[in-house]
């Protein structure tokens, strides 16, 4: 049994924000940063003097790749003028800015700053699609690479392994896509906030305007199988069990716990939170598993002193549709080989008994993935305040949620609780 | 066998060879493809070179149709995609390889448990030679 993990002192949430997640063509990575910033300092209820800031935990990937500079800490420590405080940068793949909470926990915890800003940002839009699965296979493990293994190859493997042991199949990934895309019309930040009939609906008045025959689709499911709407990427993964390519920012401020009142009367505290690293896809115990998820939920959980069945909500790394079904299982919500089964049965949508994604997900809010392991871990905080507008769970006793993040190919994931007491 | 140290640069040279090459530690007797230069079972150091026979059957797959630019330089594209996958070998242990003679664009008809073979599949490109593991249906 792993050791029970605990902090020198208390953690707290007091602040959150993030740009607006899309495909931004005259964006660029410290104006989305700024978005976020802002947004961040006018959600800490009782203010923030930016100069009270001690330190700067910031996650980003791959801009060497992307965008061709690196050493972005210092460039957004100066964005936001808290220079010449220290500014670090952590990459962990898509749980990069996961990685850049922890640290700013591990140095609060520590006693060694009270107020620290921990980060995210990605700027991904500006390469052609290849490229971007070229930039996103650097973290993959070097024998995927020379294989041809792209991200949404290794999570299509994934997904014959599933089918093959547990009997599931494309009709099941095409509810998580659904439910997902249920979801984001009511988030703001979205890259794709449209329901899927949305976009069928959407797709037969471009079809009947350009005089072109229309599909009898007689639902969502019959769309998606159309393979030219719905065309194969990395089979079984088509076009939309993928998340798209994403540029974006998100920030949070922590606090140590003794403070947390100066900043708002609802901080949200940190429970519970682990990490854990992987092998490759080859190389892992199983096929249809990931092992680093495990292991992180079973440090988050011990720490937490909570269980699956204590997360009321979570938002998990669906970076493609058949990733949520593993991660529900992972995470301890649903039985092993069961998730498909959950999510068909809807008790991961937004009023069921598990919601799983309410942020629209990767799939629909998008993945900058620097970005991404905080932005989930804003909409946590957003729904634990109550301020999550339509999409807020219909709960009046939300008390603890989560959120999951995997970078790499289960090479880096992480799991974080965050509870409101 | 002659001295190769236990990288990734020894288990690409023997592909060039035509060989599918692991390392065994000598102190608990766990096999590993491709190599390790330390075991992870017993934590030992000592690996010997134990060549694989090139056996398996298909564990998982995927046919990309959006590939990277390398795979693109070979040829594959949307209309023309190939399948990748992971091969558990006769001899325990896993494998990524280029899974060739099934067709890619019709991947309903490719089976997740199929017995393979290996095949070597050579490239040469600016004057640059590299060998890519791939199997085949047995």
């Amino acid at each position: 049994m792993a050791k029970r993990r605990k902090l020198g002192r208390g953690v707290a949430v007091v602040g959150a924000g993030m740009s607006r997640f899309g495909m931004f063509r005259d964006r660029d990575s410290k104006d989305l940063f700024a978005e976020a910033f802002r947004d961040m300092t006018a959600s800490v209820d009782k203010g923030l003097d930016p100069a009270d800031i001690d330190a700067l935990y910031l996650g980003n990937f791959s801009n060497d790749y992307f965008m061709r500079q690196s050493h972005w800490g210092p460039l957004i420590s100066d964005l936001v003028g808290i220079t010449p405080k220290p500014a670090t940068r952590t990459e962990g793949a898509c749980a990069s800015s996961a990685l850049a909470f922890r640290e700013g926990v591990f140095a609060i915890a520590s006693g060694f700053y009270d107020i620290v800003l921990v980060g995210g940002v990605e700027e991904m839009s500006k390469r052609t699609t290849e490229e971007v699965a070229e930039g996103l296979a650097l973290a993959t493990v070097p024998y995927e690479g020379k294989a041809g293994f792209t991200f949404p190859g290794v999570f299509g493997a994934v997904a014959t392994a599933y089918f093959e042991k547990y009997g599931a199949g494309r009709e099941h990934l095409m509810n998580v896509t659904i439910k997902s895309h249920e979801n984001a019309p009511l988030n703001p930040k979205a890259q794709y906030p449209y329901t899927i009939r949305d976009m069928m609906e959407a797709k037969k008045a471009s079809l009947e305007k350009r005089g072109i025959p229309v599909p009898e689709w007689e639902d969502e499911k019959a769309f998606l199988r159309d393979s030219k709407v719905n065309p194969v990427v990395a089979w079984p993964m088509h076009l939309y069990d993928c998340c798209p390519i994403s540029d974006g920012a998100s920030c949070m401020l922590l606090v140590a716990e003794e403070i947390a009142k100066n900043f708002t009367d609802e901080p949200v505290y940190l429970a519970g939170m682990g990490q854990g690293s992987g092998r490759g896809f080859h190389a892992s115990e199983a096929l249809t598993y990931f092992e680093a998820t495990r292991y992180a939920a079973k440090e988050a959980y011990g720490m937490a002193g909570m269980g699956p069945e204590d997360v009321q909500f979570a938002e998990v790394h669906d970076c493609f549709s058949i990733a949520e079904i593993i991660h529900i299982e992972d995470l301890g919500f649903f039985r092993e080989g069961e998730g498909y089964k959950a999510v068909e049965e809807g008790r991961t949508r937004l009023a069921g008994p598990k919601p799983i994604n309410t942020s629209g997900g990767l799939k629909c809010k998008g993945h900058p993935v620097g970005a991404t392991g905080i932005s989930q871990l804003y909409e946590v905080w957003t729904q634990l305040r109550g301020k999550a507008g339509a999409r807020q769970i219909p709960n009046k006793n939300l008390r603890v949620g989560a959120a999951h993040n995997l970078g790499g190919t289960g090479g880096t994931c992480t799991f974080t609780i965050l509870e409101r007491r | 066998m002659e001295e190769r140290a236990f990288n990734d640069i020894s288990y690409e040279k023997f592909l060039r060879e035509e060989k599918l090459m692991g390392s065994r530690c000598k102190g608990c007797g766990r096999l590993y493809v491709p190599p390790r230069p330390l075991c992870i079972e017993c934590h030992g150091a000592e690996m010997e070179w134990v060549r694989m026979k090139g056996e398996g059957r298909l564990a998982a797959f995927t046919c990309i149709t959006v590939p990277p630019p390398f795979m693109m330089a070979q040829g594959y594209n949307r209309k023309n995609p190939y399948c990748t996958g992971v091969v558990e070998l006769a001899e325990g242990g896993r494998v990524d390889a280029r899974i060739v003679g099934v067709d890619p664009t019709n991947p309903e008809t490719i089976r997740v448990g199929m017995p393979l073979k290996v095949k070597f599949l050579h490239w040469e490109e600016d004057g640059k030679k590299e060998t890519f593991l791939a199997f085949e249906p047995a």
